[in-house]
């Protein structure tokens, strides 16, 4: 019988925890993107300025919040909410600590996997929704660019899922009680890293809001609480990559002395630190790069990563 | 292939270069607690002087007002009978939501009376308020030219002196004479 | 969890209605959508965890989105158009064989018992080997059918040179 108290003590924590995070992670990125520009990034509210995205909160809160009145209205409502609530239910799976966990699904990566194809609705139906050219333009990039990445993203994860021998997150992360994924996996990090920047519409990657092309993409129009509901989400979406990736690849919660949430808390911020780091420092891909990088390098690697990992496991078996 | 190692060793090197920057301190000056060194002749905010006998120095000549390039600035001339008609602003309104501190009006000015100094705090929650009426620009002081005072130096006949009794003028010469 | 299969089942129907009824193409692939997710619950219930995830992937994530991007841009859309054309003439044929349908699934459900409650946990394990078992012709015909589409494409999308003109 499920334990409904633990459940919704899990449930609590995890979806508090993320939304927290994901508010914390704002003024998180301005100050690091700050010090390494050589500035401070906002250090004026609160404790070193931690309380800055409360302020922005109720700005964001107070002010008007416009629905164009050439937008399709009904659609361009729902489409913030996708956006959150496809990234909140990610959360659902992601195993922090042994049985801390909200559902402990046997399909976990396919349920993720389904969840981030289900967030690009979020995207194209808004930028459609708003009925604008640069919003459209964006939202036809991010088609193109998801769906090319999208297929790489579920390829390159395989490696992970055939040497665990499941699809379970706890298993896999169990698997690598002694060695970490990321060295006999080390391209099917390289590619699931890549997808997941894509996914997450971050910097080399982030074609479909280009501020210097495009205004700011897909969510050009929206104003107020909703493009604050856009923001949450893509910081929600890097806490996932972040949390995926430690997952998959680097472990999960195991680690030596410390217990396990904080092994796991340590490298998620890790790797938060490394796609800001890449924030500050790549420019932004050319369009057709990127798609003719997507399917041209990476698809063929994660296929050939896929193949060869294969190989090794049925060898091993005998 | 050569040239796809050599890209990967490029990205990290530059993400290495960025990195290293967490350890150098900002170059930012921390504004209110901190303030900048602005030089004496920095231009900022505009101010109305008076000569050192605490006159105003303005004769509302208008080349300020002229010279502006986008005529933020407005005066009216009047005269004072009690001081041998010189003359002075009846108002000078300064608009500084349209200002751009291009220091034009203090090249203009004959008198030295229009000057800006190094003073930028002029945020205001109306705008409204950005406009400044002549009470609100003139100062007790000299500002920049201490000694300098022009109807001690001009030709023109005041209250206390004639004409040809300014500082470095002859005496005036009778046109109508012919005699060497 | 019954009531969870009703609720379910009942959000299929009406998306799907919607589609049918929907004269703005956008909106009505949108319910199609949702109609699509609403049948992976079903099939989740109904113990096909696997199959629940790819219909949500591939019909949901990527098939949809590829049909909402060509609707998308065809510009503006005909709705007068559309109210035009559904008129009886058009929806009575397919409206009977439905009818048709409807009455069969009636008379099963009347008949009972003989309908499996909920099918056996299909592990992905089973469902792999079963592919490249018994059904290994199928996937082969599948893929062979797949190869030429990626050749077609490959051959619409080509870059013609001034060369080869």
């Amino acid at each position: 019988m499920i334990d409904w108290s633990h459940t919704a003590l899990t449930i609590g924590v995890i979806l508090g925890g993320a939304l927290t995070l994901a508010g914390l992670l704002i003024w998180v990125e301005r100050r690091l993107l700050g010090i390494w520009q050589e500035r401070y990034g906002p250090n004026r509210l609160g404790p070193g300025g931690c309380l800055q995205s409360l302020a922005d909160m109720i700005k964001i809160f107070t002010k008007e919040d416009w629905i164009p009145p050439f937008a399709d209205k009904a659609v361009f409502v729902i489409t913030p909410a996708i956006v959150v609530i496809t990234a909140l239910m990610s959360f659902a799976v992601i195993p922090i600590a042994p049985s801390f966990v909200v559902s402990d699904l046997n399909m976990g990566v396919m349920f993720f996997l389904a969840m981030s194809s289900l967030a690009a609705y979020s995207v194209i139906i808004g930028g459609w929704a708003s009925n604008s050219k640069f919003a459209f333009l964006g939202s036809l990039r991010a088609i193109a660019q998801l769906l090319s990445y999208e297929v790489f993203m579920g390829l390159s994860l395989m490696g992970a899922v055939l040497l665990a021998g499941s699809f379970n997150l706890s298993d896999i992360v169990n698997a690598q009680q002694h060695q970490w994924f990321v060295v006999p996996q080390f391209f099917g990090f390289l590619g699931f890293f890549m997808a997941g920047l894509a996914e997450a519409h971050r910097t080399p990657f982030d074609m479909p809001e280009a501020e210097a092309e495009l205004v700011a993409g897909y969510h050009s129009e929206y104003s107020g609480m909703k493009f604050g509901m856009f923001f949450v989400g893509e910081y929600l979406s890097i806490l996932l990559l972040s949390a995926m990736t430690v997952i998959l690849f680097f472990g999960g919660w195991h680690g030596p002395w410390l217990p396990p949430v904080v092994w796991f808390v340590l490298k998620m911020a890790g790797f938060i630190v490394l796609i800001i780091l890449i924030r500050a420092t790549w420019p932004r891909f050319r369009f057709d790069q990127l798609l003719s990088f997507g399917w041209k390098v990476v698809m063929p690697l994660a296929l050939i990563n896929l193949l060869v990992t294969g190989g090794v496991v049925l060898w091993k078996a005998g | 292939m050569m040239n796809l190692w050599l890209y990967a060793r490029n990205l990290i090197i530059g993400l290495w270069i960025v990195f290293k920057r967490t350890f150098t301190t900002p170059v930012t000056v921390q504004y209110p607690e901190e303030r900048p060194y602005l030089p004496p002749r920095w231009r900022g905010r505009i101010v109305l002087t008076r000569d050192p006998d605490g006159e105003e120095r303005c004769v509302a000549c208008y080349l300020c007002a002229a010279a502006c390039p986008v005529d933020c600035i407005a005066l009216q001339a009047t005269d004072n009978p009690a001081a041998q008609d010189r003359r002075y602003p009846e108002f000078f309104r300064i608009n500084f939501s349209r200002c751009i501190y291009c220091g034009m009006c203090e090249e203009a000015c004959p008198t030295n009376a229009i000057q800006l100094i190094p003073d930028f705090e002029q945020s205001e929650y109306a705008r409204r308020n950005l406009v400044y009426e002549k009470e609100d620009l003139l100062i007790s002081g000299t500002g920049k030219y201490p000694d300098y005072n022009f109807y001690r130096v001009a030709g023109v006949k005041t209250l206390d002196k004639d004409k040809g009794q300014a500082e470095n003028e002859c005496p005036p010469v009778d046109v109508r004479s012919l005699m060497p | 969890m019954e009531i969870l299969f009703y609720i379910a089942a009942a959000v299929t129907v009406l998306a799907t209605l919607r589609v049918i009824t929907h004269v703005h193409a956008v909106h009505a692939l949108l319910y199609l959508v949702v109609a699509l997710i609403a049948l992976a619950l079903i099939f989740y219930l109904l113990g096909a965890q696997f199959a629940a995830a790819l219909e949500i992937i591939i019909y949901g994530g990527a098939i949809m989105v590829l049909f909402i991007f060509v609707v998308m841009l065809l510009g503006p859309l005909a709705v007068e158009q559309e109210r035009t054309w559904l008129t009886p003439g058009t929806w009575v044929g397919p409206g009977i064989l439905a009818l048709v349908l409807l009455g069969e699934v009636g008379y099963l459900i009347a008949v009972g018992d003989h309908l499996p409650n909920t099918v056996s946990e299909t592990r992905q394990k089973g469902l792999s080997i079963a592919l490249y078992g018994p059904y290994i012709i199928g996937v082969e015909l599948a893929s062979m059918l797949l190869l030429p589409g990626l050749i077609g494409a490959y051959h619409l999308g080509r870059r013609v040179s001034k060369e080869s003109r």
